[in-house]
């Protein structure tokens, strides 16, 4: 009879993930300050080079990095189900990521053939091993809560397409493909890397967390088992619509798209405002700023092409401002202040047979002081930043700087949580 | 669902429920209350594990012959639970509140995915194995309510 899944054993070391999410802020400070010298590259149009290549500093060396790390520690440990290879898979990943996304920024940055030929090579390597060994993992986590596998693995695939996309797209920009059609293509990563992969797979991390960090009733079924399928349906009709040239069929897709951002959002909201447990911390705030800005692009795709077109650039900027910094980087920061001081407890615990009192708990780990201090830089920047597409470029500075601040202050909370790890004898390895 | 699962997950989340308005109550530092709840969950917890660790498990390594398997890591999370339970014990007796919530902050971590594995993986492997054991669900039902 099988045990898959009951065992803590299959829980991979604590550096394994941890490399991930240290290196992770590092990104998002990066983004920040990089953004500030060339703030009028940007802050007109997402289309330009230099917006590509910020925008990658952030999905790809902060959101993606910390998402990789998490689905390694979450699949066997929550799913029962294991990563074969994970610590090469780790290693191919964190460093395909890391260097991928600098090249990447730096051969956008300077519209260079040569750094994004690089990139593509090593992108593909932090991708490709990471994608196969998670599929192998999907593939067999049968005894879990399917609620949960059928958006991890539509966001699997919505990866996979996104990755393919992108690869396209940057041998277009390098001179290697024709460019005909590009326009189509990059409408098409964004769609399946924003609405597949990132709101996917925070929909099937949900179903777990959510219920279980507050004590909520459960997502209802209902909800649970078509909400992803609904919104994975939406961008194959956008993208049907965007290949063969049938409007009328993508305003169904954005209008689904739409649909699927608010009913998320309002259904966790709902769950959170239902909660059992009243204590608030910097993990909730997180999430609820995540639901809301959801709730705030959900009219967005649908009336995007209707708007004059003078709108549509800073529309485009303030709403993919909204969904990186409200949503996805909200909801990682809020899920990394629970996952990395828990791993330290329980990798703690497990490595020195200590008992509960003698070593630190999660929040002498990470203290609520520290993590609501980072909450309010963010909230602080996000806010600022909302309308900075519309002001003049030196408006955007001083919200950039404080994105910046609070980015280090995550990476610092992380670093002291495991300098005390480390301080009580734990081992990463 | 079947008669096991349905039984003990109804259970865990009679747990959740006692262990929420504990901590709720240590939060508003109303300390009468506190104790009280607190003393309801950390009973409901020992019934709880009393009847997986009485009479569940052991029905469970006797048919099944796996004594060393899941059982053994289920019963080795019990204790760091009821570690856990003693720190928020010694916590409200000393009116800590930080003490409590970080102990209880951790403690649901640990609960909840504990009770992931067993809801998903292995009270249905029970209900499978000791499917024919007609009075089990009556004595795991009498150790629940702490008699």
């Amino acid at each position: 009879m099988s045990q898959a899944g009951l065992s803590y054993e299959q829980a991979p070391p604590y550096g394994l993930p941890l490399r991930y999410f240290l290196t992770a802020p590092l990104f998002l400070q990066l983004a920040a300050v990089a953004a500030i010298p060339g703030i009028k590259d940007w802050t007109s149009d997402p289309h330009t080079l230099a917006a590509i290549a910020l925008t990658h500093l952030i999905t790809l060396g902060f959101l993606g990095m910390v998402m990789q790390g998490a689905l390694l520690q979450m699949l066997p440990v929550v799913l029962g189900a294991p990563v074969p290879a994970a610590g090469w898979v780790a290693r191919l990943g964190h460093t395909g990521l890391t260097l991928g996304a600098l090249l990447l920024a730096a051969g956008l940055y300077r519209a260079q053939a040569t750094l994004l030929h690089l990139a593509m090579a090593v992108l593909a390597i932090g991708w490709l091993p990471f994608l196969a060994a998670a599929a192998v993992s999907l593939a067999r986590a049968r005894t879990m809560s399917r609620l949960t596998l059928i958006p991890l693995r539509l966001a699997w695939l919505s990866a996979l397409l996104t990755v393919a996309l992108g690869l396209w797209l940057a041998a277009v920009l390098a001179g290697i493909l024709d460019p005909h059609a590009i326009e189509r293509g990059l409408g098409l990563h964004l769609a399946w890397g924003l609405g597949g992969w990132v709101l996917l797979l925070v929909m099937g991390v949900a179903y777990q967390v959510v219920p279980m960090l507050q004590i909520t009733p459960p997502y209802p079924a209902f909800y649970a088992r078509w909400a992803p399928g609904v919104a994975f349906a939406a961008l194959g009709l956008v993208s049907l619509a965007t290949v063969a040239d049938l409007p009328a069929l993508g305003d169904l897709g954005y209008g689904l798209i739409g649909a699927s951002l608010a009913g998320f959002g309002l259904v966790t909201l709902d769950l959170q405002r239902r909660r059992r447990r009243r204590v608030t911390d910097a993990t909730l705030l997180f999430w609820r700023l995540g639901m809301l800005s959801l709730l705030a692009l959900a009219p967005l795709p649908a009336l995007y092409l209707k708007l004059p077109g003078e709108w549509q650039a800073p529309t485009a900027m303030t709403a993919g401002l909204v969904f990186l910094l409200g949503f996805a980087a909200s909801v990682v920061n809020g899920m990394l202040y629970k996952i990395v001081p828990f791993l330290a407890w329980f990798h703690l615990q497990s490595q020195t047979g200590a008992r509960a009192g003698t070593i630190p708990n999660m929040k002498e780990f990470l203290p609520d002081t520290q993590a609501m201090r980072h909450w309010r830089l963010h909230l602080a920047a996000v806010l600022w930043l909302i309308p900075a597409p519309w002001l003049p470029p030196a408006y955007a500075a001083p919200g950039l700087l404080l994105l910046a601040l609070s980015a280090h202050v995550l990476w610092r909370n992380l670093l002291g949580c495991v300098r005390l790890f480390r301080r009580y004898g734990g081992r990463l390895a | 669902m079947t008669p096991i699962t349905r039984l003990l997950t109804d259970d865990h989340e009679h747990c959740d429920q006692l262990f929420a308005a504990a901590e709720n109550a240590v939060q508003a530092r109303d300390w009468a209350r506190a104790e009280r709840e607190f003393a309801a969950f950390s009973q409901a917890l020992a019934h709880h594990f009393a009847a997986e660790e009485q009479t569940l498990f052991p029905a469970f390594e006797a048919r099944s012959g796996l004594n060393g398997g899941p059982t053994f890591v289920m019963r080795s999370e019990h204790l760091q639970m009821r570690e856990l339970v003693e720190q928020m014990a010694a916590a409200l007796a000393g009116q800590d509140e930080t003490g409590f919530l970080g102990a209880s902050d951790t403690l649901l971590m640990l609960m909840r995915q504990h009770n992931l594995k067993e809801e998903q993986i292995l009270y249905p492997m029970t209900d499978r194995v000791l499917a024919d054991d007609a009075d089990l669900i009556g004595r795991l039902q009498e150790t629940l309510q702490g008699n």
